[in-house]
């Protein structure tokens, strides 16, 4: 195996297969580790983890929360509005604070896109982005791979469906990114208005039709639609999304039989994907945020940890 | 007050000298030119007059900047008409027009008195403000532009943004025709660009930052030759950045209409591949567009389509910039790298010719301007005077600026071509570190 040599994860654009895979097979080692008795072992003991939210987050600041303990590392959670911050101090300088303070890693969220490339290269702790604007969130695509490889065993040659507003997801470019550098092919499919240009440049191909997308597909990751697309125009409504661009048992009907589907969470049950759906067979999203919890404990392990190898038998 | 430049090499325009010439200097204006063969061996050995060895050098009228923010009055945290002055005087620049976005706004004639009177008391280059289009640039509206004119502008804008309402850009070029004042209009579609932050395309699409896209400059600029058009007057329109801008302003130009157009160094040396870094000194308004724009600007400087070259100078305090891309301020300065870039860039790869250079900035904005005593070194004209190494390579350093900020992604750079002196009104004001003479 090849030697871990990153001291951040600011995009998966920065990362090579080789490293996606690494990540993946130590998340592969650590997830047991939440399914023992005393769920947590001494690897990150005497390090600490400050989580800087700029943004609102329930699943992924809890899971990036739970990681850091399960190693025994320390955590720290710091919520800031962004209004309060957008006048006072400026991002880099909360940052700067916290390193004052000998903090060894700041995972971060912020709404503007180039926050955590910012902090890196500014600061000499490591960073972690969980989330900037409309670019990136490395560990949704990486735990989303772990999970398709966990059930399809692969991922290269799959075919995979990214469906919703594209233009306004960060988890689309991570996975377009992750997707095709693990040799899957991509398709993307949402309102015209909402699908950003330039966007074939990027590998993946792009659809308007859900049904045909729906029935080539072996992966089909429904993204999230803000109620305020009506609002700022994009779409004429939130009712004629649901009816064209949702994702429902009748829409589903010439699917693939084994076909997996996604969600990012949090789902607006109705609009984009059907409860029945949601909660059906095909559906992965409890799994996904179960990976959620092994993936960030082996970002973490491979960026704080003793360096260079995937834990053994740990 | 009396100077001598020796041994000069004299760019125009129109024409360069084949041999070295002698320039003569008094009272602020070019009393004579000879061969320096010509000049008496008795003025040569006197120490009368202050005198400048011009001797392998270039020597062009003062440069003519139509587009600077001094950033005074309001943000004198930003710069001043005293450290833009300097700046502006580094960079070979002996006049500057400066754009009223100030606190309060330009738009009445106190407050070019005010501006008049303070860049007179510092007294190094021509500072020439530019007034509002619209009241406070509220877009509501027009400002009053004989009283504008009469304090001293030449020139009215609402630069950072356009005058979005047709009716009213349409009454405000019928009253400007009348008042005999040029406009310059900021093209920018506000409903288009939204809260964009960079060219809209691939690039935005990988960076996930908010895109402007092109079309919110080109419907303005196809707007405003249109009123142009309708109304037969005059329109300048200022920092065009697109390869779709200058076809537009090539077919205007070719039915007739009179459009001029001006492009700042940014535009034709950096593409939006420059935000890659996130470094925030690269966000500028309008954006840093595709390398095939980049081409099409150059294209236009060399043919003509676009007049002048336009630095936007503008300055921001690392405070402000040190923010994420999206709150960071647009602008970069650029009065001290333009004569780099426009050397490095356009000169040297033979793009442009020298006397193209004088024409783009100085002749052009000169004429553009109306200042029909500068732009030119002859006889009669005001001694409006810049001298160029051409050769000189230098390192574009931070600490080296003079301009109160030091907002530019050009830092750590190198550039071919450097002032070596700027003579503004006959006086010399800047002199670059071991030059000789004086």
């Amino acid at each position: 195996m090849i030697e871990w040599n990153k001291h951040s994860l600011l995009d998966l654009r920065e990362l090579n297969k080789e490293e996606i895979e690494m990540v993946l097979e130590t998340a592969k080692s650590l997830k047991e580790v939440s399914l023992r008795e005393v769920k947590k072992v001494p690897a990150l003991r005497g390090k600490t983890v400050v989580l800087l939210f700029f943004e609102s987050s329930t699943r992924t600041r809890t899971s990036f929360e739970l990681a850091a303990k399960r190693l025994s590392a320390d955590t720290i959670n710091i919520a800031v509005n962004n209004s309060a911050m957008s006048k006072g101090e400026s991002v880099l300088d909360t940052a700067r604070n916290l390193e004052a303070m000998n903090v060894d890693m700041i995972v971060v969220r912020h709404a503007c896109a180039g926050v955590p490339n910012l902090l890196a290269q500014n600061l000499k702790t490591s960073i972690v982005n969980a989330g900037d604007g409309c670019r990136e969130h490395p560990t949704q695509a990486l735990l989303d791979l772990f999970t398709i490889k966990e059930k399809l065993g692969r991922i290269e040659g799959l075919k995979v469906g990214i469906v919703g507003d594209i233009l306004h997801s960060r988890v689309a470019r991570s996975n377009i990114m992750g997707f095709t550098k693990l040799g899957a092919e991509v398709t993307v499919c949402g309102p015209s208005t909402l699908m950003p240009p330039g966007i074939e440049s990027t590998g993946v191909k792009v659809t308007y039709n859900v049904l045909e997308l729906i029935e080539q597909c072996d992966v089909l990751m429904v993204l999230r639609i803000q109620q305020e697309r009506q609002r700022d125009k994009y779409l004429p409504s939130i009712r004629e999304y649901a009816r064209m661009f949702g994702i429902n048992k009748e829409k589903l009907r010439h699917a693939k039989k084994d076909i997996l589907i996604m969600h990012p969470g949090p789902t607006n049950r109705g609009v984009e994907l059907s409860a029945e759906v949601a909660d059906g067979e095909y559906s992965v999203i409890l799994d996904q945020v179960a990976n959620g919890l092994a993936i960030r404990m082996a970002v973490l392990y491979l960026l704080l940890g003793t360096h260079g190898k995937a834990p053994a038998g740990e | 007050m009396s100077l001598w430049i020796k041994n000069a090499i004299i760019v125009n325009a129109d024409k360069i000298s084949r041999k070295p010439q002698d320039i003569f200097i008094e009272a602020g204006f070019i009393k004579k030119i000879t061969a320096s063969s010509d000049t008496p061996q008795t003025l040569s050995k006197g120490g009368a007059v202050n005198s400048i060895d011009a001797q392998g050098k270039l020597v062009m009228p003062g440069f003519i900047d139509m587009h600077v923010h001094l950033r005074q009055p309001g943000r004198e945290d930003k710069e001043t008409i005293e450290t833009g002055s300097r700046a502006a005087a580094k960079g070979g620049f002996t006049t500057v027009m400066c754009m009223p976005n100030t606190n309060p706004v330009i738009d009445n004639g106190m407050i070019v008195k005010a501006i008049l009177d303070e860049a007179q008391r510092v007294g190094l280059v021509n500072v020439i403000p530019i007034g509002a289009i619209t009241r406070g640039q509220k877009n509501e509206e027009l400002s009053d532009m004989f009283e504008l004119k009469e304090a001293g502008c030449r020139a009215l804008s609402d630069d950072g943004k356009s005058v979005v309402n047709s009716q009213l850009m349409r009454l405000a070029m019928e009253y400007a025709r009348m008042a005999e004042v040029l406009l310059i209009e900021h093209c920018q579609d506000p409903n288009l660009s939204g809260c964009g932050v960079m060219n809209e395309g691939r690039t935005s699409t990988l960076l996930g930052l908010k895109g402007d896209p092109g079309v919110s400059e080109t419907v303005i600029v196809a707007r405003d030759i249109e009123l142009a058009h309708y109304l037969n007057t005059r329109i300048h329109l200022a920092h065009i950045s697109l390869k779709r801008s200058v076809e537009l302003i090539r077919f205007a130009k070719s039915q007739g209409i009179r459009v001029t157009a001006e492009a700042a160094p940014h535009h034709f040396t950096l593409t939006e591949e420059a935000h890659e870094s996130f470094d925030t000194n690269t966000k500028v308004n309008p954006p840093l567009r595709t390398k095939e724009d980049v081409e099409a600007i150059k294209e236009a400087l060399k043919d003509g389509t676009i007049d002048c070259i336009a630095t936007d100078h503008a300055p921001h305090t690392e405070e402000d910039k040190e923010a994420d891309f999206d709150h960071a301020p647009f602008g970069m300065i650029g009065l001290e790298t333009a004569v780099g870039l426009v050397i490095t860039e356009l000169v040297d790869p033979k793009i442009i010719s020298w006397a193209q250079m004088v024409e783009r900035m100085s002749a052009a904005p000169a004429r553009i301007t109306g200042l029909c005593h500068k732009g030119e070194i002859s006889e009669g004209k005001e001694a409006d005077i810049t001298v160029i190494d051409p050769h000189r390579e230098w390192e574009v350093r931070r600490q080296d600026f003079v301009s109160k900020s030091k907002n530019s992604p050009f830092i750590g750079r190198t550039l071919k071509g450097c002032v070596e002196a700027t003579i503004c009104q006959g006086r010399v004001v800047y002199q670059r570190e071991g030059v000789p003479g004086l």
